[in-house]
């Protein structure tokens, strides 16, 4: 088809040709930035935990300040909660995945160091990486003989532990293409720890450290007990979890009734909570994407259909002097090809500059190129989608318009 | 003139109802959705204390060893260890002063049926009433010497008391926090300044409920209550004596009434480091005062999340616009006859120009009509999220009134170019084409 009468008559309505040109290409930019930062948001959902998620639930019970029983009251607890119907394991520990809670350590390579290396979270918890079930990929869990008790250790450092388990993430950020099992890290000038294990993947509690750091964990081998820890983690079967819930709450309450229990969920639960902003901003960005498109369409709509009215007399003429219904239909379709082509390519600069805004100011990372030709193939098939009407009332104008008044 | 524009108006809408339908619910939309994120952009980074928040100063001094440091670039601490706060105290500066943490304060009810459970709670220093202009339902704060003599006196708030005493005069009564009994000595009114300013950094929401009781720091850290976030900047001997240990967990306020007052205090800081710095205790000399809405900027409360949703939303609205533009163009190009027998009968360029911007700004407030009911939707759709702001977002009267002002400016903008374009039409031609 030839497009030069098209340009050339679109080069007489310039402003509104222009009009369309530009709401295209805005919908465009916001569109594509939109689906990536759902896309991005999505991935965040996703993020991998490496613990049995489906298998476990936590309990919190307020933790009771510095009791001289603490740890006798914590053995009473461990063991009724572990005669549970259903129950595979239990354990107290400091914190949990996706609790937002942030007991975090400076790590260093070299005791000299002025400087940590890295901020690391620490776990603490007897059996917690069988508990939880974390995936050992190499060396080995604890020995019983290695747990200490971190009430002691706390107020004498020479009780802590001399051992640790690492990510396989973290080892490669300290020790990058090396075997980090008998690898030293630091965790203050005189605590030494060695590395024993490596877990596939344990996430942080928190991830207010940015993302990129959620896998940078430390296990290590101190049981906790009721005057530093509150959260008690019980392993089961996913169709008991509701039942094993209340059961603990029940059994918790029945040992101390004055206790507080200030929590007990599912891990997938917690989970969900845990990304509920990114689930909320993914559906928000979906519904502004779903309503913007329709919105263009509707202008692209409303803009064809003044096009094809005010030229019934022009088409009418082209129909008396040969032109099929097609070349008709064609013409209009062309149009609207050439507007979403010059709005697209327009679109994709603005939808990079509003990239490279957001990467400076939201940490968001660079739009990938896939983006462009996807977005500008659904951005034609919404053009042509919009102007099919328009473009068909256009094609069925019969000839005998050009002989009547405009 | 303005009625028969008006009346112009009307008809025209009326001919094209479905492209008129079209036009106010683009409009409604793009401005639903920017009044719903202006809101909450307003709420979540106003002002806590309007009439005061200039007056008040956030202090920061910084402890830390000399590692990391470049002179004049790092920033000090968020917050403050025990003994510089005590020290800045009761150096007695500025028209009132507080030193104040978080803490969870276990509350067991007197009935022994009911469970004991948690509730927030301030620990702070006598001053904390006065400067923040705490309003009293009845009673009133603790003083310095119940500071100083560790008094087991408390604060409550107005729905702790609603749920323990029903709501009745309960200053004198006894409450068990934490074992141990408290005499009630003020019952607040409700208050609950947003954001929550002064929880910054101590570990507590920026947003939502107050707290529920407020009791002297010296009484509480003799019971050994802690606070809710420390943070150490030095490997710690024994955690259990924080008021000793290299450890920062207090914010610190204060009160100056005049720029003099706060150069002063400026200087009484920077000296204050210097001092401590000739004593040993020191490294670096940085300090930092600023006042509470700076203090919230420096903290960024407002969540990133938030503002994309404020440029996504005016990003949508412009979208809207230039769709309402086009439409509007449209319209008013296939009137170019009306126009021109309009103007041949004598209408000036401006009253073509008046009745089309009447027509623009008729589409403009139906906009704002239904836009209103948009954003009261998107509103609701926000109070029932599981955020910590979620139920302070509601619409006011200025951002009642704001919907209009937007919606008739979009309007406005939208139909400028139409109705330039249709009284810039020369008339002849016009008339020749019929």
């Amino acid at each position: 088809m030839d497009v030069r009468p098209i340009l050339s008559s679109l080069l007489r309505h310039k402003t509104t040709a222009l009009l369309l040109v530009l709401e295209i290409a805005l919908t465009c930019a916001i569109v594509c930035n939109a689906v990536f930062m759902i896309s991005q948001r999505l991935q965040r959902m996703q993020m991998t935990g490496g613990i049995a998620e489906t298998e476990l639930v936590e309990v919190q019970s307020a933790s009771i300040g510095a009791l001289p029983d603490a740890k006798a009251r914590t053995a009473a607890d461990l063991e009724a909660l572990r005669r549970i119907p259903g129950v595979k394991a239990v354990t107290l520990a400091t914190q949990l995945p996706f609790t937002n809670s942030s007991w975090n350590t400076g790590i260093m390579l070299d005791p000299t160091q002025k400087e940590s290396t890295l901020n690391a979270t620490t776990y603490f918890g007897e059996n917690l990486v069988g508990v939880l079930g974390a995936q050992l990929v190499a060396g080995r869990d604890f020995n019983a003989d290695e747990y200490t008790d971190l009430g002691d250790a706390q107020k004498d450092p020479s009780k802590a532990s001399k051992v640790v388990i690492v990510t396989s993430a973290l080892a490669e950020r300290l020790w990058p293409g090396q075997n980090p099992l008998g690898k030293t890290i630091w965790m203050g000038k005189d605590s030494p720890q060695q590395v024993v294990g490596v877990v596939k993947a344990l996430i942080r509690p928190s991830l207010s450290n940015g993302d990129n750091t959620a896998q940078w964990t430390l296990v290590i081998p101190m049981r906790a007990s009721l005057d530093n820890a509150s959260d008690y983690v019980l392993r089961t079967t996913p169709e008991q979890r509701d039942a094993v819930i209340k059961a603990a709450a029940a059994t918790l309450h029945k040992i101390d009734p004055h206790r507080v229990i200030l929590d007990k969920k599912s891990m997938s639960q917690l989970r969900e909570e845990f990304f509920h902003n990114d689930r909320a901003m993914a559906g928000l960005l979906v519904g502004v994407i779903a309503v913007l498109l329709v919105v263009t369409a509707f202008g692209i709509v409303g803009l064809a259909s003044f096009w094809v009215a005010q030229r019934h007399r022009q088409i009418g003429v082209r129909r008396a002097l040969g032109a099929t219904r097609r070349n008709i239909l064609h013409y209009f379709q062309t149009e609207n090809f050439l507007l979403a082509s010059i709005g697209i390519a327009i679109g994709m600069a603005f939808a990079y500059g509003i990239n490279l805004l957001l990467m400076r100011y939201y940490e968001l990372p660079r739009l990938p190129a896939l983006y462009f030709p996807v977005g500008a193939l659904s951005l034609w098939l919404l053009g042509q989608l919009a102007v099919l009407g328009p473009a068909l009332r256009a094609a069925a104008v019969p000839p005998v318009e050009a002989t009547r008044a405009a | 003139m303005f009625g028969y524009y008006l009346d112009l108006a009307l008809r025209s809408l009326k001919r094209n109802r479905v492209l008129t339908a079209l036009m106010v619910l683009t409009l409604a939309l793009g401005i639903g959705a920017s009044i719903t994120t202006l809101t909450l952009l307003r709420l979540l980074s106003g002002d806590p204390l309007p009439q005061k928040s200039s007056r008040l100063f956030y202090a920061q001094v910084d402890p830390n060893s000399l590692s990391g440091y470049v002179a004049g670039q790092t920033k000090p601490d968020s917050l403050m260890g025990y003994v510089d706060a005590m020290n800045l105290l009761h150096a007695g500066r500025g028209t009132h002063r507080a030193a104040l943490a978080l803490t969870q304060a276990k509350i067991v009810p007197e009935h022994s049926t009911e469970h004991p459970y948690f509730s927030d709670g301030v620990i702070t220093t006598t001053d904390f009433f006065p400067m923040f202009e705490v309003p009293f339902r009845y009673g009133n704060g603790w003083t310095a010497e119940d500071d100083t003599n560790r008094a087991a006196l408390v604060v409550i708030s107005d729905f702790l008391n609603d749920k323990l005493y029903g709501g009745a005069n309960s200053v004198g009564k006894m409450l068990r926090i934490n074992n141990h009994d408290f005499r009630i000595v003020g019952v607040l009114q409700h208050w609950a300044p947003q954001p929550r300013f002064y929880t910054q950094e101590l570990g507590g929401r920026s947003y939502g409920d107050g707290e529920a009781l407020f009791m002297p720091l010296s009484t509480a850290r003799a019971l050994n209550m802690d606070p809710q976030d420390i943070e150490c900047y030095a490997s710690v001997g024994n955690i259990n004596k924080l008021e000793e240990a290299p450890c920062e967990w207090l914010g610190f306020w204060v009160q100056l009434d005049s720029a003099k007052a706060v150069a002063d205090y400026r200087e009484f800081l920077a000296n204050y480091a210097k001092e401590q710095m000739a004593l040993g205790r020191f490294k670096r000399s940085e300090t930092a005062l600023l006042d509470l809405m700076g203090w919230l900027r420096d903290r960024e409360v407002v969540p990133d999340d938030v503002r994309l949703q404020t440029y996504l939303a005016f990003g949508f609205l412009l979208i809207c616009v230039v769709n309402t533009v086009g439409l509007l163009l449209a319209k008013c190009l296939r009137r170019s006859r009306e126009i021109g027998v309009r103007r041949a009968l004598g209408a000036t360029r401006r009253t073509v120009f008046a009745q089309f911007m009447v027509e623009a700004s008729i589409v403009g407030l139906a906009g704002g009509l239904f836009g209103l009911l948009f954003a009261e939707l998107g509103l609701w759709g926000v109070r029932h999220q599981p955020a910590e702001y979620a139920s302070l977002a509601r619409l006011d009267l200025t951002m009642f009134g704001s919907t209009f002002a937007v919606a008739l400016a979009a309007s406005l903008i939208a139909g400028l170019l139409p109705a330039w374009r249709a009284c810039v039409l020369a008339p002849a031609p016009q008339l020749k084409a019929a």
